[in-house]
């Protein structure tokens, strides 16, 4: 197999997940509904309750929709980065999957094309986002905007990769329910989306803690800081060595050594 | 490149304590029809799953064309071609879109993908179908669709895991038609795992499976007279009776 050869799969499989998308109308929908009902209805309803201090990246005082809308890029991600692993567990219960692992292809690569494909797609979502969201008076810097495809996009693939490791140790679509119990929601709600850290740490250092140590919160804070054109380290190398260990694990959970497709039984 | 399509050496694979398949050897040569037959359960699909690359053996070899399946996976995996028991169709899209989605994960250039896809659907007859989604086919053209998707990168070894499941007579016996025509007129090897007898033939050379373990294998006509069945179905019923 030659250069040409892996970048041709990299194609089919990113051309695959955007069909896969552009079919199902619903999900880009609720994917985009989810976040503005929070910022129409929610930072409504908390924007008199929570005062917002000057902290960076800002430079003044900011309305409560403005400091929750990298947040809302977030449950975007966080939620197409687990829409993208049940469809993984969706496809290895119909067997689509086989098609996948039985290509000549390393594996391993197969597994980062399928990751890069899915993150690329759900960046659609965030500039759907992020473009209805000037409606709500949320207008970052017009290179905000250039930064913002980086920085979203480091949140994503890690994202993708806990998705992509999820799909490799559920069985049955049935657990999916607790994924979403045990960590969608514990990782966005324990996380800088709706609250900054600040005032967790007035109200529980323990929580606070956790906040500080969830990497959905550094996903945040580089999107936050990208988007006023500013560069958060942290942030960055977080996510990068997250991406790195879910990605490993799911490389190794999708290794037949490790019996991904093992039954109790089989004929 | 080996005429030895397929090389199976002492292959024994475990659920837990329960041996799903246990020393089982057996060689393909190249434009050879082969029938593995087996009741439900006898180990079919987990074999399929090994030679594909689902299930590591516990003990054992594979060679496809002389390449070794665990030390060199990628040079043999180029050369099979896949039709599972359970379809693997992506459902939503075109008979196009999956056809391409395969051509790609195998590294063919989207230009000559589109050319293949016109020769194997004119082959099985469904190219007035490219752009319809497989949802709206039924259940036979669904097969010939995944039966041109493992044709589609030139393989010389087809594994065909109950293909033929789920499907009327005539179909089935279409399908058989067409794979057989494939080992006389293009030389590839095929394995052909079913539980229904009448899909092979005497001539054919076969292997009968049960619990993991081989019974018999050879010529079916051969296999016949050794054992004394009058015919195939006769042979596999005395084969695989459970003892009293």
């Amino acid at each position: 197999m030659n250069a040409l050869a892996y970048y041709y799969c990299f194609v089919g499989i990113l051309k695959r997940e955007t069909y896969r998308f552009l079919q199902q109308r619903s999900r880009f929908l609720s994917s985009l509904v989810r976040p503005l009902l929070w910022l129409a209805v929610f930072a409504a309803g908390f924007r008199s309750a929570l005062g917002i201090a000057i902290i960076p990246p800002y430079e003044t005082y900011i309305s409560y929709e403005v400091y929750i809308a990298p947040g809302l890029i977030g449950i975007i991600l966080l939620f197409n980065g687990m829409q993208s692993s049940l469809s993984m567990v969706y496809d290895r219960e119909m067997g689509s999957m086989r098609v996948l692992l039985t290509s000549p292809i390393a594996r391993a690569y197969l597994l980062v094309c399928k990751l890069l494909a899915t993150s690329l797609v759900s960046l659609f979502q965030v500039y759907a986002f992020i473009a209805i969201a000037r409606l709500f008076e949320i207008t970052p810097p017009l290179m905000g905007y250039v930064y913002l495809l980086p920085a979203a996009l480091l949140p994503a693939l890690m994202l993708s990769a806990l998705g992509l490791f999820l799909s490799s140790i559920i069985r049955q679509l049935e657990n999916f329910a607790g994924v979403m119990n045990f960590i969608v929601f514990p990782m966005f709600f324990l996380s800088s989306a709706l609250y900054p850290l600040w005032k967790m740490r007035e109200s529980n250092e323990i929580t606070y803690q956790i906040c500080a140590f969830n990497p959905f919160t550094h996903g945040i804070e580089l999107i936050r800081f990208a988007l006023y054109g500013q560069f958060n380290l942290l942030a960055f190398s977080v996510c990068s060595i997250t991406t790195l260990v879910f990605l490993a694990l799911a490389i190794i959970g999708y290794d037949p050594k490790h019996g991904l497709l093992k039954r109790k039984s089989g004929g | 490149m080996s005429n030895i399509a397929l090389h199976i050496e002492n292959l024994s694979y475990r659920y837990g304590e329960r041996y799903a398949l246990r020393n089982l050897s057996l060689d393909i040569k190249e434009g050879v029809f082969f029938g593995l037959l087996g009741p439900n359960g006898a180990g079919k699909t987990t074999l399929m799953s090994l030679l594909t690359r689902l299930l590591k053996p516990a003990s054992g070899e594979i060679g496809v064309f002389g390449y070794s399946l665990s030390k060199h996976a990628n040079e043999a995996m180029r050369h099979i071609g896949v039709v599972f028991q359970q379809s693997t169709l992506d459902l939503d899209l075109s008979v196009a879109q999956n056809l391409e989605y395969h051509g790609a994960l195998h590294g063919i250039a989207p230009r000559e993908v589109r050319c293949r896809i016109q020769q194997e659907l004119s082959r099985f007859e469904l190219l007035d179908r490219l752009h319809d989604r497989v949802r709206d086919l039924n259940g036979g053209h669904r097969r010939r669709v995944e039966l041109a998707r493992a044709l589609l990168h030139r393989p010389k070894l087809l594994l065909l895991d109950e293909a033929s499941a789920g499907l009327d007579i005539d179909t089935r016996a279409n399908l058989n038609k067409h794979v057989r025509t494939l080992c006389t007129l293009d030389g590839i090897a095929a394995l052909w795992t079913s539980h229904l007898i009448e899909e092979l033939h005497s001539e054919d050379q076969i292997l009968i499976l049960n619990n993991g373990q081989c019974l018999a294998q050879g010529q079916a006509r051969i296999l016949q007279n050794k054992h004394k069945a009058k015919d195939l179905p006769a042979l596999f019923s005395q084969l695989t009776r459970p003892a009293e």
